[in-house]
């Protein structure tokens, strides 16, 4: 096996396989360190503008990633989407909210570097998946000019090269051979990302998985009984 | 009709010298580990002062607490969708700076220094960093006993509607002391305002706990308390506050801070209230009416009808028998006068305060005090401490209530002083403050005397309610690895034989049967 089908026929399986199981493991073995994280507390300057950037530039990517590169080619031309729009489309949202994450983020990590107080409570992991998150935005930044290149000759080969390999991957079927063309840079923003969810179980990303949701349609006042409630 | 039981107590700010015996045996015993130690769930504020943390009562600046909007109860800092929206950065949320940042000495230094012609100082070291500290300049109790210049204190939010400059005048200083615990509040704006569900009020007792393996660190309860009684853990991402010493409580003592307070001062007990009321109590229009709402939620414990629908509720005999002991419903409503910190907040605390009566000996003695006919005791609005200011404190700035609360005190003591002192009663006082000769006698016996037995009536918890066999309870959640203790979330696990119910009874041994 080459490197090309590890990294991109089993590493995949790898990270997905942790990112879920790691996952369910850690929710049922150790709710207590289940957490945000937070370290308003100890420094509030920048915060409103650095985490909301972040967080909505980070969620906004996230969101444009599954769009694009997992429903199905036939949902994009079903609504009239050609592959060209889609990549233009692509690039100019990734941009926004790539420069949206990078400055939030930018904030945020030189907070957790440099800032005495946050720095001082900050786990190893805390500071490396801070670092390894800007790397893979600041990778993934660095192939808008590749794309925007293959927009202007009109040529949406390589998107569709990449949406068609995660399906592949999704529906059990990998194809690193898809990727053969495809520019080393976005190969390797892909490596960082999956190793993202290689490392989510393991650091304070774990928070996502509960996003308080439900909050909205609950009542304010919760009232916890010893009775044994019998289930109906 | 839903009767519930409330672990309620009451402080007596007359009798508080601000030693701080509380806080210190409170912080010994529940935060005194790393990430926490800045939190002090019991502290002692001079009042008037700005407070722990630095304006608390001001809630324009921090929006705790619920405010009525277009005639509903609503959370003053927004409903839940503006809380989703704001949960990246919490605009309300206090920083480290507004509490202070902990601090040690280096007092190693004071053994390790090298020889030399000036003494070894220990400097400051802050607990979070580790770094030397250049200078202290906030504290937890930086104003104790009025330290620093009028015009720091005299941000006090409890000064509103008063003319405050006077009492910048050495001769028209005033003082009291204000030990705060988190109030158990009967409408939590914490528990409303948590986004995963981790805080609660408990049924049986009404204790507000923060579930330590549901809380993520939203961070939301902490400015949601209007109280500042919710504290974020920074090294362990987790609100924690003042559990009301609950596995004290359930054994049927009192809390450690009221056990170790050496002027007596504080009273548990239980006090039995409706809970159906509670929505319309906390959204009364007005906010100087919500301490007559707060008092018509407490209903009587020796009402047949109310004992009926309280045992219906599931509230045992034996609670029921403490409530009808309990002297905070003495206080509270029999005598009135005990008042609920801040009652416009609308949370329905349930910590109450009897107001301090802030004797002026030398006043009197010049015969500069208007003084009660008794020649002694001065009237109450004649006293140092100024009626508005506590009125500001205690009833959303009514007076009438006050005033009343501090004549029935002050009869009460030149009752006992006719007594005492001219060897005969004189009923005079008591009669134009409305109380009769047995609760004066009573009143007395509990606030000067303040047995034991008088201040902490604290039924047991009925562990039999929540486990059928709950001996079988005993040394099964002791020192272990993991999360043992607890019940966990999920009934899908990986683990099903790891994820029992903690408490697991065991198979009750076979009866002896006839030997064969």
């Amino acid at each position: 096996m080459n490197l090309q089908n590890f990294f991109f026929g089993v590493y995949p399986y790898i990270a997905l396989t942790v990112f879920i199981v790691g996952s369910w493991i850690r929710y049922d073995n150790e709710q207590y360190t289940w957490k945000t994280d937070s370290s308003l507390l100890l420094s509030k300057r920048y915060m409103w503008v650095a985490s909301n950037l972040f967080h909505v530039g980070i969620l906004a990517i996230f969101g444009g990633h599954f769009a694009g590169l997992v429903l199905p080619h036939a949902f994009w031309i079903a609504l009239g989407v050609s592959d060209l729009d889609h990549q233009w489309l692509a690039i100019v949202a990734g941009s926004v909210f790539g420069t949206m994450c990078l400055i939030g983020g930018g904030i945020l990590w030189l907070r957790r570097m440099f800032n005495a107080r946050v720095r001082a409570a900050s786990r190893t992991m805390d500071v490396f998946i801070i670092t390894w998150l800007m790397i893979t935005l600041l990778l993934g930044l660095s192939t808008l000019p590749v794309s925007i290149g293959h927009a202007n000759h009109g040529d949406p080969g390589v998107m569709l090269a990449l949406s068609g390999w995660v399906q592949s991957i999704l529906t059990l079927n990998p194809q690193p051979a898809l990727l053969d063309a495809v520019e080393p840079v976005f190969r390797l923003h892909m490596f960082f990302g999956m190793t993202v969810f290689l490392l989510f179980p393991f650091s304070r990303l774990v928070h996502i998985w509960t996003a308080p949701i439900s909050y909205l349609g609950r009542a304010y006042q919760i009232v916890r009984t010893k009775r044994q409630v019998k289930a109906a | 009709m839903k009767i519930r039981a409330q672990f309620a107590m009451v402080f007596n700010l007359d009798k508080c010298i601000g030693c701080h015996t509380c806080s210190v045996t409170c912080k010994n015993v529940w935060s005194n580990r790393k990430g926490i130690e800045y939190a002090w769930f019991n502290n002692v504020e001079s009042k008037p002062g700005i407070g722990y943390p630095k304006q608390w009562e001001n809630q324009e600046k921090w929006k705790g607490g619920w405010e009525k909007v277009n005639g509903k109860l609503e959370l003053k800092a927004g409903g839940r969708l503006k809380k989703i929206v704001q949960i990246f950065a919490n605009p309300n949320m206090p920083e480290i700076d507004d509490y202070y940042e902990p601090f040690t000495y280096d007092y190693a230094r004071l053994q390790n220094a090298p020889l030399s012609e000036a003494t070894p100082t220990a400097r400051p070291v802050s607990q979070i960093t580790g770094q030397k500290m250049d200078k202290i300049t906030w504290g937890p109790n930086w104003e104790d006993d009025l330290a620093g210049e009028f015009a720091a204190r005299a941000q006090d939010a409890n000064f509103a509607n008063m003319q405050k400059e006077m009492y910048k005048q050495f001769e028209n200083t005033f003082h009291l002391y204000l030990p705060r615990i988190c109030n158990h509040c009967i409408n939590p704006a914490c528990v409303a305002s948590c986004p995963s569900g981790a805080l609660y009020k408990r049924e049986e007792d009404g204790i507000v706990l923060a579930d330590q393996d549901r809380c993520r660190g939203w961070r939301m309860c902490i400015s949601g308390c209007p109280y500042k009684k919710v504290f974020f853990n920074w090294e362990s991402s987790k609100a924690e506050k003042c559990i009301g010493c609950y596995p004290r409580v359930e054994s049927g003592l009192p809390t450690v801070c009221s056990e170790s307070c050496v002027g007596r001062i504080r009273y548990n007990g239980i006090i039995l209230y409706d809970a159906d009321k509670l929505l319309d109590a906390a959204s009364t229009d007005n906010e100087q009416d919500l301490y007559k709402a707060h008092l018509d939620l407490f209903v009587d414990p020796y009402d047949p009808v109310i004992i009926a629908q309280a045992l219906k509720d599931g509230v045992p005999q034996t609670w029921i028998d403490a409530a009808q002991k309990s002297p905070i419903y003495k206080m509270a409503v029999e005598w009135k006068i005990a008042f609920p910190l801040h009652p416009e907040f609308r949370t329905l605390p349930m910590i109450w305060y009897v107001p301090p009566l802030s004797p002026v000996q030398s006043q009197i003695d010049q015969k500069t005090l208007p003084t009660e006919a008794d020649g002694v005791i001065p009237k109450a609005e004649a006293m140092r401490l100024p009626v508005q200011y506590l009125a500001n404190l205690l009833t959303a700035g009514k007076t009438e209530y006050i005033t009343g609360a501090l004549n029935r005190l002050l009869a009460m003591r030149s009752y006992m002083r006719s007594i005492h002192v001219e060897g005969k009663p004189d009923v005079g006082p008591l009669t134009r403050a409305g109380i009769d000769e047995n609760i004066a006698k009573e009143m007395y016996r509990y606030l000067a005397i303040a047995n034991y037995e008088d201040r902490f009536v604290v039924p047991t918890a009925h562990e039999e309610i929540r486990l059928d066999d709950y001996h079988a309870f005993q040394g099964q959640n002791g020192f272990t690895f993991g999360n043992d203790s607890s019940t966990g979330i999920t009934r899908n696990s990986l683990f099903p034989e790891r994820r029992k119910e903690s408490a697991e009874p065991r198979e009750p041994a076979p009866l002896a049967g006839p030997r064969e």
